[in-house]
């Protein structure tokens, strides 16, 4: 039988998460394996082939393409050890560390063992379960995902006449992308009152080219036997219920799904993971780690991220605290981080680790509602720490707060909370 | 007074822009960018153009490439009829001008992506 390879920290997924993970756990030391399971590493940056990444991280729009390749280029140059074309099917909790199973085309069904994981194994696109479809469900009804591979990976235009369900921002993206390809996008239907794609997306993709994006708007009824030849749009009301009456049929021969992702839990939740329902991913600590001591969450498998720069910087985060997991970690004292659920979409980290030597603290959070002229405070011990006045906030647009001199330690307190208030009104 | 919105970073700063005596004032901005935007937007929009090229390599059938800087909005689809008639028939490092200077725009068509490593992925030996 063969010897089982042992390693300090795997990392699972080969996205920009994983690849940021991989290279900081490799970097503090400790004998790392990324495991990915397509043939190129890269993530969905792979097809990702618009600019707009980077922003914060190298302070350019980059490409998708690009972003991933400045890191997967580090990661080859370091010679970090890396599998490709491998699929982590089940983890198992062992001892004090964890047993992983793969599979892959040159070993078959195989095990290797570590003392950390990270779990960066992205996301994926919701489908339209609350779509009504009569009669079979005809071809010509992608994801946004999809019908982005198809288009930038393979060369292949999946439709030419669609119209798009949902407003997230792949949808944005991929009716600015079909338009330059040569499609007609006849619109883009939202069944909210407001999109849930950014701003800047709705006028580069949709503004830019006299695409229609019809608020308060649904796909109600899909026309064809085994291909799509029409859909039927009507108006719904604030419940999201259609408007008898307001029927309008639009001929097209494709219907492209952007209703948004939740992150890729399965891995998680066989190792019993606590996952939040609100940001859909684990609960972790400040240091990304989950409820399970040595098993770390990062990128979108955490949250669903807007900015990949965030992506980036939770996965260094996270690999970083798997390799001094490894060595010598004090044991986790967690308190919740309190908020009001009615102002927060959800905030990250949900729990405090009251033993941790690092001062440094990082929130992402997301607003419930459109919200103007907000305090934002995070507060320790009932003693504000930070305060931090937005003009803005919106639920499409994750917000970061880092917190890197705090004016009092933060181990040991008893008590975390994060509050949202009116600000005073400004004059001007 | 003109409103628009930024695109340059998720904040999506709504700007108002106005003219007085051949100046521009710009308000709503959070970053100077803002103001370098809004002025452009009123004189001369221009956009980054990114999209794929054809490739004889089955294996990897496109390459993402992009203009190397923003072309006036009015050159966006004669451009993406030049790119789509290249046919790339050897591998190209990212960042490498596939056409230069494209209809006069003073930009580059440059890839995206590293075709060597693609390949490289696919068992392929550019
Ligand atoms: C279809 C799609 C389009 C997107 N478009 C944009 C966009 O235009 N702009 C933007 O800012 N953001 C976009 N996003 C968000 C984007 O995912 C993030 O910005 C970022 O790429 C997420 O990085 P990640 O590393 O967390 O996940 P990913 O990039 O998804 O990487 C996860 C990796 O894990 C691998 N993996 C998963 N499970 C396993 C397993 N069991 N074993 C081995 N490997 C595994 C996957 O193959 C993948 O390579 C998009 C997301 C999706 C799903």
């Amino acid at each position: 039988m063969r010897a089982i390879k042992a390693y300090d920290t795997i990392v699972i997924g080969g996205g920009p998460a994983g690849l940021a993970a991989a290279l900081s756990a490799f970097e503090a030391g400790a004998e790392t394996l990324m495991i990915e399971r397509e043939k190129r590493l890269g993530g969905i940056l792979k097809q990702c082939i618009h600019d707009g990444f980077g922003i914060i991280r190298f302070n350019q729009a980059l490409t998708g393409p690009e972003y991933a390749g400045w890191y997967i280029e580090m990661v080859k140059k370091r010679g970090i050890p890396l599998l490709t074309k491998t699929f982590v099917t089940e983890i198992e909790q062992r001892g004090d560390g964890f047993r992983l199973s793969l599979v892959n085309s040159s070993e078959g069904l195989y095990q290797v063992i570590s003392k950390s994981i990270v779990l960066a194994n992205g996301c994926r696109e919701r489908t339209a379960r609350q779509i009504f479809i009569h009669g079979s469900r005809p071809a010509g009804v992608y994801t946004a995902g999809t019908a982005q591979y198809l288009v930038n990976i393979l060369g292949y235009l999946p439709t030419k006449r669609c119209v798009i369900l949902g407003s997230g921002d792949i949808g944005l993206i991929m009716a600015r992308r079909l338009t330059l390809e040569g499609a007609k996008v006849v619109g883009v239907y939202e069944a909210k009152a407001t999109p849930s794609g950014l701003e800047r997306n709705i006028v580069q993709c949709l503004d830019d080219y006299d695409i229609p994006l019809k608020l308060s708007h649904t796909i109600t009824r899909i026309i064809g036997e085994d291909r799509v030849e029409a859909v039927e749009v009507s108006r719904v009301d604030q419940t999201m219920s259609p408007l008898k009456g307001t029927e309008q049929v639009i001929e097209c021969d494709g219907v492209i799904l952007s209703v948004g992702l939740i992150p890729e839990n399965e891995l998680a939740e066989s190792l019993g993971v606590r996952i939040d329902p609100r940001s859909g991913g684990p609960y972790v600590d400040q240091s990304f780690m989950t409820g399970i001591p040595g098993v770390f969450s990062c990128g979108n498998a955490l949250t669903v991220s807007d900015l990949v720069d965030y992506v980036s910087e939770t996965g260094k985060y996270a690999g970083a605290s798997a390799a001094s997991f490894v060595k010598d970690l004090p044991a986790q004292e967690l308190i919740p981080i309190e908020k009001n659920e009615a102002d927060f979409l959800y905030l990250i980290p949900q729990c405090f680790n009251i033993n941790a030597v690092e001062q440094r603290l990082i929130l992402y959070f997301r607003s419930r509602e459109n919200r103007e002229n907000v305090q934002v405070k995070v507060l320790a011990d009932h003693q504000v720490i930070y305060q931090q006045r937005y003009q803005k906030l919106i639920p499409p647009e994750m917000k970061r707060i880092e917190i890197d001199s705090c004016p009092k330690p933060l181990n040991g307190i008893r008590d975390l909370r994060v509050e949202m208030e009116e600000g005073a009104k400004c004059e001007s | 007074m003109r409103e628009l919105t930024c695109i340059l970073c998720p904040s999506g700063c709504q700007l108002q822009i106005s003219k007085s005596n051949g100046e521009w004032t710009v308000n709503g901005n959070l970053c100077p960018r803002g103001e370098v935007y809004a002025v452009d937007e009123m004189i001369n929009p221009k956009r980054i153009v990114c999209s794929t090229i054809k490739t004889i390599y089955p294996a990897v059938p496109r390459l993402p490439v992009k203009t190397s800087q923003k072309i006036p909005k009015e050159d966006i689809f004669p451009v993406m009829k030049v790119i789509n008639q290249v046919r790339l028939d050897h591998p190209v490092r990212r960042g490498e001008v596939i056409v230069a200077k494209v209809l006069g725009t003073g930009a580059d068509i440059v890839a995206t992506a590293d075709l060597y490593y693609l390949l490289e992925e696919e068992g392929i030996n550019g």
